[in-house]
């Protein structure tokens, strides 16, 4: 009983690890938040739904499901955000509320407000290990994830762009002044940020087997929380901060009942916001400090 | 006026009073995206007076305001430790917290919700809301502002040149707690019916954009916010199924157009004129 909700605590963990990242991608090198983002992942949850439905393999489900939220990301930053660079940081937050009402609105209005259902047999196989049943679905979920982060960690220390990244986000001025160009930079992370999201949503409506256009909201803000407890300044931060939240969330299912999950979660957040605000795994030099 | 218009204003009047409560901390730079929490807070407490204890209303809101207040000044010394967006962050976790407390509080009827309120007329609920506005206009003219408006603009150099920063940040959250309280109570009053799930993030969005939509510089500003977003979605009607949309494009317009929001200085300044010809 208890190892079988760790399993599905870390599946639900692993979804919030890459939808916080998504969040921090865009937090870390600009300070604001995008609301939106919540959005992202529901959109690419509709979309993998789709692709699926349509008797594609689930690789191509994460495709499409990815390139779609990166490409209403792209429009996002283009007018949502780029205009409003030298507003206060409340502005770009609530243009990108007005983004979130339209896509819940439109994803109603095309696939309808009630529940989308897959058929379950499609990612119902499990596999018995000793006492506790994993379905394979959970462990692409886990895997899925690993990767994307591990590919999001690599491209952040490794590679020209992620250098550029940190530089824009360490001072926009220097980097600009170095030849970074900060708004393509600024254009990447929104991308990459909705890619993540969109997988995100891929994975859980997969998982779950069911999608309503209003899941957005609860698993965003939960992702801030993770954000906040794992830290901003760190890509691993997310990766145990996302996990640690999930097993916390079903136990408190498990053992206190459904109501209680998102007090003990936002507790642990203004928790760590007010004893670590720099979060598990942040330092507070590197990649941007902004508090 | 019909009912349908009544319920309008009725609507415009609790979110202008969620409004201002986001209005009186975003002056001290505080930015608050969990009002909707003290809103909670007051709506239960003063509904609780009302049912069980069966007092009039006008006690049961200052009971209310008085009891948010507390709280308020309880969670804003500790947020003088967060700035900018992870202070919003930390907001935002309180109201989800509230929302959730109040969830599992059964005397209050939990997640089933409570019921037996009296039910107010608008004139109340707008007597309440001049008279707060009326507050927060007279506040705007005094030294106290001043010191809040150094905040917002430079804490460090406020510091410097002997302001109490602690103190004054603290009471306009204590203040700010306090209006919301009563936005809370008469919005109880009005639905006659509460549920945690009225005081969510959404609750505390629609204060936060009443405010930057309607002028973040003037308090009146809260109004021509509130008047927006309660009227708005009702003039898309006609768009049916796509009116939300229609709302969200209008709403980034707004701010791409006006990020100070539509009610400013300058624009005030030129209604006063207007309005009294020399």
């Amino acid at each position: 009983m208890l190892l079988q909700q760790l399993v599905n605590g870390l599946t639900l963990g692993a979804v919030y690890t890459l939808v916080a990242l998504s969040f921090s991608l865009v937090m870390g090198l600009l300070a604001i938040l995008n609301i939106a983002i919540g959005e992202l992942f529901m959109l690419g949850g509709y979309l993998g739904f789709a692709v699926i439905a349509a008797h594609f393999p689930l690789a191509a489900a994460l495709l499409i499901g990815m390139a779609g939220a990166a490409l209403v990301a792209l429009v996002i930053d283009k007018i949502g955000y780029e205009p409003l660079r030298h507003a206060p940081p409340i502005t770009p937050l609530l243009s990108t509320i007005g983004f979130s009402i339209i896509l819940q609105n439109v994803v109603t209005n095309v696939w309808g407000s009630d529940p989308l259902q897959l058929p379950s047999e499609l990612f119902d196989r499990r596999v018995s290990l000793g006492p506790v049943q994993i379905g394979v679905m959970q462990m692409v979920v886990v895997a899925v994830t690993v990767v994307l982060v591990a590919a999001v960690a690599f491209l952040i220390q490794k590679t020209a762009v992620g250098r550029a990244l940190r530089a824009v986000s360490e001072n926009r001025e220097v980097a600009r002044l170095l030849g970074v160009s900060a708004s393509r930079i600024t254009l990447f992370a929104f991308m990459l940020s909705g890619a993540l999201a969109g997988a995100a949503g891929v994975l859980i409506s997969l998982h779950y087997a069911t999608i309503t256009p209003y899941i957005g909201v609860d698993t965003g803000l939960k992702a801030i929380a993770v954000m906040v407890i794992g830290g901003t300044t760190s890509v691993w931060g997310a990766l145990i901060a996302g996990p640690l939240i999930g097993i916390a969330e079903v136990m408190t299912i498990a053992f206190g009942g459904s109501q209680m999950r998102d007090f003990v979660v936002y507790g642990l957040m203004i928790v760590t916001l007010l004893l670590r605000p720099q979060g598990l795994l942040g330092a507070r030099s590197e990649f941007g400090q902004r508090v | 006026m019909s009912t349908y218009y009544a319920g309008l204003f009725a609507d415009i009047g609790i979110l202008m009073l969620g409004a201002l409560s986001v209005y009186i901390i975003l002056v001290t730079n505080q930015l608050s995206l969990g009002n909707a929490g003290f809103m909670a807070i007051g709506s239960y407490v003063a509904s609780y007076l009302t049912v069980e204890q069966h007092w009039a209303l006008t006690p049961a809101l200052i009971v209310a305001a008085l009891t948010a207040c507390v709280i308020g000044v309880i969670v804003g010394f500790p947020a003088l430790r967060l700035k900018g967006i992870y202070l919003a962050i930390a907001t935002l976790g309180f109201g989800e917290m509230v929302r959730s407390f109040f969830l599992v509080f059964s005397p209050m009827g939990g997640s089933g919700g409570y019921r037996g309120m009296p039910h107010v007329s608008l004139g109340y609920i707008w007597a309440w809301t001049a008279g707060i506005l009326l507050l927060v206009t007279l506040l705007e003219r005094s030294r106290l502002w001043l010191e809040m408006r150094a905040i917002h603009d430079d804490e460090t150099a406020a510091g410097l040149v002997g302001l109490n920063t602690t103190l004054t940040k603290v009471g306009a959250f204590g203040f700010s707690a306090a209006v919301a309280a009563i936005a809370g109570g008469l919005f109880a009053h009005h639905y006659i019916y509460i549920e945690p799930g009225n005081f969510g993030f959404e609750r505390s969005i629609d204060f936060v954009l009443a405010v930057i939509l309607g002028g973040s510089t003037v308090g009146a500003g809260a109004l021509v916010g509130a008047a927006l977003l309660v009227l708005l979605p009702e003039w898309l009607r006609f768009l049916a199924d796509w009116r939300l949309a229609a709302f969200g494009a209008m709403l980034i317009l707004v701010l791409l157009t006006r990020p100070q929001g539509i009610l400013d200085r300058p624009l005030l300044g030129l209604l006063r004129r207007r309005s009294k010809p020399s």
